[in-house]
């Protein structure tokens, strides 16, 4: 019995052994593509070992491409003009790629493997994203389940971003917490000191960063941060701006007003900043200073509902309903949203109804 | 051994195979690759033929396996185990060899490959085999015949739901629901089969 037990397992694992032999083998000389040479913009050139996806083998040269699903080709948002040495596409790239797309030889760069030379055009902004280790210098309360972070970046020193920008937030493990993950948070702080990122987060029960970042983070530890993303920014032009954000949602409104303040900008805006009692109001003195030194910027906070006995004299009910009665010569505007994605849409359909073109409407929506 | 008969018996096996004893419409084996990876003729071609090439060989290897080393050890019971490992080793080995070699067949089918795994059909199959003592060349036959009738089951399934594509179904219906049910009304008609050897 137990002569026959000891056999089996031993004939078992012989088996599974010699065939776990076999694969590493053969990978070994299968799965060995050798050096292969990546042209980047017909401009940069990099070594990396074949056998990874182009998307892994550029993020361990520090260029980071976005990607939400971690490479198992389900978010669609690594994809790269991929101009030689791609090979066939495959089918799990093609529910992503529209016919315009796979004519300009763009390719998801998870599901591409580096198997010989390649030939890639990765834009530009993307090669502009690197990797800051930086120290958590302050915690500031702004409201109950409001948190602003001030991180004052190491190494590299100083990022160049564009008012409108996010950055991805590293979590360490941490408690249950088994892997490192990112969380993407706009910048809100003032750009004339580009060695400070400051990020305004708010609380999300269970949620893993947020949780991280309001009961374990303290001043003083070291944090990773990656960036600059993303292409909420303002425009170029003349035109007068309504900003409508609320919560954590004023962080990139906070980056732009700087901005505003810094370039001695001209141009009307107004903004309303939607909150569900007086006391998540938050930043108040900042934007009445605000109104003081920008050129013609007005600040309207609105409390949905205020309670029984609270003094409050401003606008009420919700942002979209404030926007519809207080916003005048609507068409001439442009518009800077920020919020979750139902406030968003709400206050969509309430600037199209007062006629704000729909090219003049800017969102940062939350995933 | 005598290959005549051997060769005949395999055919008979083959033939059975695909239609009166189907393995998708008469046993059930191998329905969520079926489900899931129906919506297309043409996804479901390079899933179809990944099938027939796996299990083709695994339960030729298997059967190696069976024979020559577990049944002289008297380790019958680790069939399942061993059979297990067998395939997935394959199919790893597989993968690498046809992404190294032939970019065109990975693109037809590579990508299936590891789905193909966790297929039961393929264990099913190997196990089968074993139940029903088949000799080498049978195997041959027999896996050729199940992998080419699970190949026809997805293919007409295939067919019928992309007809289906455009047409109003009831929501609570749509995607697995109706599949099922029209994978039942296969089974039916493939029972109509079953008259055909009777005559045996």
């Amino acid at each position: 019995m137990i002569v026959t037990t000891l056999i089996s397992v031993l004939v078992v694992s012989a088996i599974a052994a010699a065939l776990a032999a076999l694969l590493a083998l053969s990978e070994y000389f299968l799965a060995n593509y050798g050096p292969c040479k990546l042209t980047i913009n017909d401009d940069k050139e990099i070594t990396v070992e074949g056998g990874s996806s182009v998307l892994a083998s550029l993020v361990q040269e520090k260029i980071f491409i976005p990607s939400a699903c971690g490479g198992r080709g389900t978010c669609g948002l690594c994809k790269l003009k991929i101009l030689e040495g791609a090979g066939p596409l495959l089918p799990t790239e093609e529910p992503f790629l529209d016919k315009a797309e796979r004519e300009s030889n763009t390719r998801l760069s998870c599901q591409v493997k580096v198997r010989n030379d390649l030939e890639l055009a990765v834009p530009k902004e993307l090669l502009a994203i690197q990797e800051y280790t930086c120290t958590c210098a302050e915690i500031i309360d702004l409201t109950y389940d409001i948190k602003l972070l001030r991180f004052k970046l190491i190494e590299p020193a100083t990022m160049d971003y564009i008012p409108g920008h996010y950055v991805q937030l590293l979590t360490p493990p941490y408690g249950k917490s088994r892997q490192e993950v990112y969380r993407a948070y706009s910048i809100a702080s003032d750009p004339a000191d580009k060695s400070i990122i400051d990020l305004i987060i708010r609380l999300v029960p269970g949620g893993i960063c947020t949780t991280w970042c309001f009961e374990h983070l303290k001043v003083g530890d070291e944090v990773r941060i990656n960036g600059p993303y993303g292409d909420f920014r303002l425009s170029e032009t003349d035109a007068p701006i309504v900003y409508i954000a609320g919560g954590s949602g004023m962080a990139p409104i906070r980056c732009m007003l700087f901005h505003m303040q810094n370039t001695a900008n001209k141009r009307k805006a107004v903004y309303f900043f939607g909150a569900n009692a007086p006391d998540e109001l938050f930043m108040g003195d900042e934007m009445q200073q605000f109104e003081k030194d920008l050129a013609d910027y007005r600040y309207v906070p609105v409390v949905a509902r205020p309670p029984e006995d609270s003094k409050w004299d401003g606008e009420t009910g919700l942002v979209t309903e404030a926007v519809q009665r207080g916003l005048k010569d609507a068409p001439q505007y442009e518009a800077y949203l920020c919020g979750s994605p139902g406030m968003i849409d709400a206050a969509v359909e309430v600037l199209k109804g007062l006629g704000v073109e729909e090219a003049n409407i800017f969102y940062d929506k939350f995933a | 051994m005598n290959l005549g008969p051997e060769i005949g018996h395999a055919l008979a096996v083959c033939v059975a195979a695909i239609f009166t004893q189907n393995i998708l419409l008469a046993y059930f084996l191998g329905l969520c690759p079926f489900i899931g990876v129906s919506r297309e003729v043409k996804t479901a071609f390079g899933l179809g033929l990944a099938v027939i090439f796996v299990m083709v060989s695994t339960t030729l290897l298997n059967w190696l396996a069976y024979h020559y080393v577990l049944v002289p050890l008297g380790l019958e019971f680790f069939r399942f185990i061993m059979f297990i490992i067998i395939i997935a080793a394959f199919v790893q080995f597989v993968e690498m060899a046809i992404e190294r070699f032939s970019p065109f067949l990975y693109q037809q089918l590579g990508v299936f490959l590891p789905l193909i795994t966790v297929n039961c059909a393929i264990l099913g199959a190997s196990l089968f085999m074993v139940i029903r003592n088949y000799s080498f060349i049978v195997t041959i036959g027999y896996g050729l015949g199940s992998s080419v009738g699970w190949f026809l089951a997805i293919m007409a399934m295939a067919g019928i739901r992309q007809r289906l594509a455009n047409d109003r179904i009831p929501r609570g219906l749509q995607g697995p629901g109706i599949t099922l049910i029209i994978a039942g009304l296969m089974a039916l008609a493939f029972i109509g089969f079953t008259g055909v050897l009777q005559g045996k």
